[in-house]
């Protein structure tokens, strides 16, 4: 580009001035257009925030009011105090947070296993691992549940986070990538010192894969936060619900109460919101590898 | 002494790294086992019989003749969900890419628009799927009210049976960032040795979005393409949470039905032919996307190989 400009401005600086202003013109099409999808975009979570701090009759009223007169700082606390999130968010944080460990642990174990250690039927088995990262859960789910329910686990918190300690082919599938390309004299060193495999794992790889630990465990948490489906085929117990679905039957019950459903619904996007703007590097670079790779 | 004992050493090392490498492996090995591919030949196995928790019968196709000849519903909620796919991947792939081409020019604070348009697809889940119901709400919703501006009275948005569906489309749009992000990723990929090769060809920018751009990127949608159509085929949350499948069956998918079947009728069998069903047309699909993406993807490995022994010849 540079070559071909320079040549242009010697020959015809007309020709050269009539491009920059069509650049110009091009690129304030591109912060326009992009302006107006960002607005599109962040107005619903504006909207509800607002709404969040109004009173029922401000919320009814038409022009929308963007800004409430006055504040009512007090939903947040009411709507929390008449169902018990305090609960519902300790089964969250116990679901996420085993679920982070679990994936985690499993993911480093078996990915070094499948990235550096020599043993027969290794690339067959994760050949298999591969085809099973294609495969929609609904055909395992169903016996999932029964075994699950006939060792008497529905109403408690284990279905949702202690096949994590037996690993998500995903993770596995990200771990193993990223320690490949680590080099190879990390474990060789590492073996004339006398260091076992645990030792190698855990004293010279683990501390280099921390960005694909960051990914996983941001991903895991996310994703387990969110998670509706399967606390809702395990639990019935109110006292057991996750967020997500205590939140939903809060919905049914305070429809009418915008201001209530709102502030509880921003209250439970919180975290995941504070942990993207903190992770956020890992959230990108995850996504794109994967994107990119997978 | 020495040179007769070193085979031995590395005999006993290699066995034991054998050892080491399955011991390490095994949890997935256990895990595999206990919640893939076990379930699986047990579902392939549920779908020939009457399970439902209880007791259970053989009734050969039963299941399968009740599925496509008695119940309607399944061909219902199949039309449903692939309207659906229909409707919402072509979406997610035109606002993806045109948001990934839009941030991928020298503008200012990318990490700030970037952040604005990932954003809610990292917020995903009931929160949402509540605040999008109150947007959608006919008298007072957001949408309503903004259209009321313009002197239009908005729909029933989730209430009707015409504007339900694509309610739920435009409610997954707002999450377009996720695949805008791995666009971005792709485009980035692509080495700008190539835009100015079709410069110096005479290649206009349309010209070289289509020989450039497009055939450099088709991996990438071809990936989301895929991942897209798994997805949609899925969908369960937004429309349990949001309609229940109404109204009048409109947004009633195929997770719904088998949802219903099997957890709350508890009909285990019937639910397992119905997750079989599923996972044939997930797979027929993918497999039509895969024969038909040979014709147009455009993977870089052979070329570039190729590329790299030409350039070190001429080094």
């Amino acid at each position: 580009m540079a070559t071909t400009s320079t040549t242009l401005s010697a020959s015809t600086p007309g020709l050269l001035k009539r491009q920059s202003v069509l650049n110009g013109i091009k690129l304030g099409g591109t912060y326009l257009v992009l302006t107006f999808f960002a607005a599109l975009i962040s107005i619903p979570l504006l909207w509800i925030l607002s709404t969040s701090l109004k009173t029922s009759t401000q919320i009814f009223t038409w022009p929308i009011e963007w800004i409430p007169n006055p504040f009512r700082f007090e939903n947040y606390p009411e709507a929390l105090a008449s169902r018990p999130f305090g609960t519902w968010a300790l089964n969250s944080i116990i679901c996420a947070g085993f679920s982070v460990i679990g994936h985690c642990l499993s993911a480093t174990i078996v990915g070094y296993s499948f990235s550096r250690m020599r043993w027969s039927g290794r690339n067959i088995l994760f050949l298999v691992m591969l085809s099973g990262l294609m495969l929609p859960q609904e055909v395992t789910l169903i016996p999932q549940f029964i075994i699950f329910s006939k060792i008497g686990w529905v109403n408690t918190l284990y279905p949702l986070f202690v096949p994590t300690f037996f690993g998500g082919a995903f993770n596995i599938f990200i771990m193993r990538q990223f320690m490949l390309t680590l080099p190879k004299d990390l474990d060789d060193a590492a073996k004339i010192d006398g260091c076992t495999h645990l030792q190698t794992l855990f004293r010279i790889i683990l501390p280099q894969v921390f960005p694909a630990l960051g990914f996983i465990a941001i991903n895991t948490f996310r994703n387990r936060w969110n998670d509706f489906f399967h606390p809702l085929i395990y639990l019935n117990d109110p006292k057991l619900f996750t967020l997500a679905l205590g939140l939903r039957s809060f919905m049914s019950e305070y429809m009418v109460e915008w201001s209530y459903l709102m502030a509880a619904s921003i209250m439970v996007m919180l975290p995941v919101i504070i942990l993207f703007f903190f992770a956020q590097r890992y959230f990108i670079q995850g996504i794109v590898f994967t994107g990119v790779k997978g | 002494m020495k040179i007769a004992s070193f085979p031995k050493l590395r005999l006993k090392l290699s066995t034991q790294d054998e050892i080491a490498g399955w011991l390490f492996a095994l949890p997935w090995i256990l895990g595999f086992l206990m919640f893939t591919l076990g379930p699986m030949i047990w579902s392939a196995f549920m779908s020939f019989t009457n399970y439902d928790m209880f007791k259970w019968q053989w009734t050969g196709l039963a299941n399968f003749r009740r599925m496509f000849l008695v119940d309607d519903l399944v061909l219902r909620s199949l039309g449903v969900t692939t309207t659906y796919a229909l409707m919402s991947v072509p979406l997610h792939l035109t606002f993806g890419f045109t948001l990934a081409l839009l941030l991928n020019q020298k503008i200012k604070g990318l990490s700030i628009w970037r952040t604005i348009f990932y954003l809610p697809s990292v917020i995903s889940g009931v929160a949402v799927i509540i605040m999008w119901i109150l947007i959608l709400s006919p008298e007072f919703g957001l949408i309503n009210s903004m259209l009321a501006y313009i002197g239009i009275k908005g729909p029933n948005w989730l209430g009707s049976p015409q504007t339900a569906l694509p309610s739920l489309v435009m409610m997954s749009l707002w999450g377009v960032g996720g695949s805008m992000l791995i666009y971005l990723g792709g485009l980035q990929g692509i080495p700008t040795e190539l835009y100015d090769a079709a410069k110096v060809d005479g290649c206009n920018d349309w010209k070289s979005f289509w020989n450039v751009t497009v055939p450099m990127m088709s991996p990438v949608i071809f990936f989301n393409l895929v991942m897209g159509i798994i997805g949609a085929l899925q969908t369960f949350d937004t429309a349990f949470i949001a309609t229940r499948g109404g109204p009048a069956f409109s947004t009633y998918f195929y997770m719904l039905h088998l949802f219903t079947n099997a957890f709350e009728m508890l009909k285990m069998g019937y639910a397992s032919a119905l997750a079989w069903v599923l996972f044939i047309y997930i797979m027929i699909l993918t497999m039509l996307v895969f024969r038909f993406g040979s014709t147009w993807v455009f993977y870089e490995e052979a070329f570039r190989k190729d590329k790299k022994s030409k350039v070190r010849k001429n080094v």
